[in-house]
């Protein structure tokens, strides 16, 4: 027994560690990433100024990089879905010390992505307008729904199951904070005490929040998608469309999450935690997704290149030889091919490997995004010569922002929320170890006492 | 999210075992399985107000997609989306019909304007009608390759759907099919997302990129949908079909400019149309000269029809290819504006 409370100490004491303790360096790259935030707001006011001819958009080519951003944004945002609530629903144990990091994304990706939307708009002063003369009919407003409707929903589902830790914080930590810490926690758990009654309420909530989720997150993606494919957009047009933005989100949320979890890993010292087996399983998995995006990809152009039917030659002369080829070409082989063969030789099947294929797909995945929204709009629809278009220094200092903010609220997170779901962590230790003894339990009675859920 | 958990565990579930938490007992071991509706704890902070704060939470933030449909019913916003545009009343034929204006384009006689060597003139009257902001091309004049060689010119205004892409897509309204069949956009509501510009398949529409070069007696043009001038940073403008000018029983821009009478402007209603110098019956002249639409197969149902041709009426050899640029007379007239490519 003393060993296993030694082992909760020391997690207690890895999940506080990043409020207690920080240093120079954090403080740097916050400063860093201020200041690349603080140049895309430049930009930004350059664009507000002079309005969107600062970018390389135009009439025949008019959605571009912030677009292509906002997918993929929207996308990441489901590596908490995946992760927290199908894992869960399929009972993965070993997902526990990700779920929260994952469910972290969720909310900062959502709310990165949604910016980007009002970003490209001509006139973001009139954006309340969507709420008072919103159309049912149009895609953009299920789009609103949607993207609104989920990110209440993954904000609670990142809440409700860190009510536990941040009752552990509040107690650990009382007295021992600030006092806007200190209010925060208390707030935040509300009045959590590990009761049999709250455990049970917590079981239930987290049960229902978990497959109501999962609907949610899908119908996100797939009304995203809807945006293009309810044009008459020849690129577009195609009933896959949902399925194959919802797998792509799906995939790229992965690789997301296995990069910032090799930098927290780093930078908190989680290694005792999230292991190489979290990295490989997620590889895995990530390596299943690729096979999926092959067998849509194929799926797709298949069905579209047999019959060649008018303004699809042009597409896929764009995407296969000509402008697009290297792009489109490093997102099938180097996004889609690599991680599978990164995940199947041994030798690669490591931490270095999954994170090297993650850096790929989350590439290629932006890329892939960004070649569906300009070569959508870039096939002529009446007799011209086809438009170009080159993203200028304003819609890359943004997508530059966009990063970093992503960077920052998850970097900003990490030092007020716990970064490890602790009780599930610990709940999971325990079933593994054995069954759990009276005294440790009568020495603990707060925060971590969970009944299985 | 999810008012369910709220509204569900806060049921008859609970008020039952409110009742069984007479004999609470605190010192239940947590380690144990607890069956269902056991024992437990009703004092300080319970399960039932700690479902009521997640609840009520949740709840607080579950109306922000739904507020159009609340603001609506509160009557705070407008009762229908389409309604509030600053718009005249409808035209109508003497018997009380609203008129459905069409536009009749005859390809026979439209050469681009090559007999006169000048930029074509139909968008030359629109651009200067319109004060039409450099480069758009609210008609535009497309030289398309015939099947057998050589080309002809098609003057390309707004097609004026009956089943418009365009309007379908936009989020706000801003966007709307009129009684008199026309598409008109309100770019005092428009708010630049450009899913319209996506959504038309005949490429017309158009942005406003940047402040566009607007000469003074612009500004002093009353704005409404149906004259979009002057135009607005950050919105979307296509041809509006002038049906200020045909209530008042002139004919657009485009007709009055073209030097070859090639473009047909009428009423369906009373099946009418003049090219100004001739009226012809709308539905005869449409059969007899087998009109067709533009892509038709997607549905759309354009307001605009072609008879085929490419300018043999007026004398053009269909392999003298090329026309004159369209050019915008507003830079000399409108300092320190800036203007941008299509």
């Amino acid at each position: 027994m003393a060993a296993l409370s030694e082992w909760h100490g020391r997690l207690e004491e890895t999940a506080l560690a990043p409020v207690r303790r920080t240093g120079l360096r954090y403080w740097a790259l916050v400063a860093f990433l201020l200041a690349v935030i603080g140049w895309g707001a430049y930009a930004y006011s350059v664009q507000l100024r002079d309005g969107l001819v600062v970018t390389g958009m135009r009439d025949r080519i008019s959605w571009g990089l912030y677009i292509a951003t906002f997918v993929f944004f929207i996308g990441i945002s489901h590596a908490g879905t995946l992760i927290s609530a199908i894992l869960r629903v399929s009972q993965a144990r070993w997902r526990t010390p990700v779920t929260r990091m994952a469910e972290f994304i969720t909310v900062v990706a959502l709310v990165c992505g949604a910016s980007f939307v009002i970003i490209d708009l001509g006139r973001p002063d009139r954006v309340l307008n969507v709420f008072i003369y919103g159309r049912w009919q149009s895609p953009i407003i299920w789009d609103v729904l949607a993207i609104t409707t989920y990110l209440t929903a993954s904000i609670t589902y990142l809440f409700v199951p860190m009510i536990p830790d941040l009752a552990l914080f509040r107690d650990r930590l009382a007295g021992r904070t600030s006092r806007w810490r200190g209010w925060l926690y208390r707030v935040l758990a509300i009045g959590w005490n590990g009761s049999a009654a709250q455990r049970r309420s917590l079981a239930s909530a987290i049960g229902v929040l978990m497959i109501l989720i999962i609907p949610i997150a899908v119908s996100v993606h797939t009304v995203v998608s809807w945006i293009f494919a309810m044009t008459l957009r020849v690129p577009w047009n195609s009933a896959l469309f949902g399925a194959f933005f919802v797998a792509g989100a799906i995939f790229s949320g992965i690789a997301i999450l296995i990069i910032v979890m090799a930098i927290l890993r780093r930078a908190y010292h989680l290694h005792e935690y999230v292991t190489e087996k979290h990295f490989v399983n997620l590889g895995f998995l990530m390596a299943a997704f690729a096979a999926i995006m092959i067998y849509a990809n194929i799926s797709e152009l298949l069905v579209h290149g047999y019959k060649l039917e008018e303004g699809v030659e042009f597409h896929f002369r764009q995407i296969f030889l000509a402008e697009f080829a290297p792009l489109f070409w490093f997102y099938l082989l180097g996004g889609l091919v690599a991680p599978i063969v990164i995940a199947l030789l041994p030798a690669t099947r490591n931490i270095r490997g999954m994170v090297v294929a993650s850096v790929l797909v989350t590439v290629a995945m932006w890329i892939e995004r960004y070649v569906i929204v300009v070569t959508g709009l870039h096939v002529p629809l009446m007799p011209y010569e086809p438009a170009s278009y080159a993203p200028t220094w304003v819609e890359w200092s943004l997508l530059a922002a966009g990063l970093a903010l992503f960077a920052l609220l998850i970097t900003v997170f990490t030092k007020i929320f716990p970064i490890i779901a602790v009780w599930e962590v610990a709940e999971d230790h325990e079933a593994m170890v054995g069954a759990p003894g009276a005294a440790r339990r009568a020495a603990r009675p707060a925060a971590l006492e969970t009944q299985d859920v | 999210m999810c008012p369910p958990t709220g509204e569900v565990d806060d049921g008859p579930e609970m008020d039952l075992e409110e009742s069984e938490r007479a004999t609470a007992d605190r010192d239940v071991d947590p380690g144990e399985a607890i069956p269902p509706y056991a024992v437990t704890d009703g004092s300080q902070f319970g399960r039932r107000r700690f479902l009521r704060v997640l609840g009520l939470g949740t709840l607080a933030v579950v109306p922000v997609p739904i507020l159009p449909e609340l603001m609506r019913v509160a009557g705070l916003a407008e009762g229908q989306p389409h309604q509030g545009h600053d718009m005249g009343e409808p035209a109508r034929a003497r018997d009380g019909r609203i008129r459905q204006w069409t536009m009749i384009i005859d390809l026979r006689s439209c050469d681009g304007c090559q007999s006169v060597g000048q930029p074509p003139r139909c968008t030359a009257a629109c651009i200067e009608g319109h004060f039409a902001p450099e480069p758009m091309e609210w008609i535009e004049v497309f030289e398309a390759e015939l099947p057998g060689g050589g080309t002809q010119f098609i003057p390309t205004p707004c097609q004026q759907c009956q089943n418009p892409p365009c309007v379908n897509v936009c989020p706000v309204g801003a966007t709307f099919s009129t009684p008199e069949g026309t598409v008109l956009i309100d770019q005092e509501r428009c708010i630049g997302c450009r899913i319209c510009m996506a959504a038309c398949p005949y490429d017309r529409r158009f942005f406003n990129w940047g402040d566009a070069p607007i000469p003074p007696e612009a500004l002093l043009a009353d704005y409404s949908p149906e004259h979009q001038v002057p135009a607005k940073k950050g919105t979307v403008m296509k041809c509006d079909f002038c049906p200020d000018m045909a209530r008042t029983g002139t004919l657009p821009y485009c007709v009055q400019g073209c030097p070859n009478r090639a473009i047909y402007y009428g009423d369906l209603e009373e099946d009418v149309a003049t090219n100004g110098r001739v009226v012809v019956s709308a539905s005869r002249f449409l059969a007899e000269n087998d009109a067709y639409r533009l892509k038709e197969d997607l549905g759309t149902k354009p307001r605009v029809y072609y008879i085929p041709g490419h300018g043999e009426a007026v004398g053009r050899d269909v392999f003298t290819p090329d026309r004159q640029p369209t050019e915008w007379p507003w830079m000399e007239w409108a300092e320190g504006a800036v203007t941008w490519q299509r």
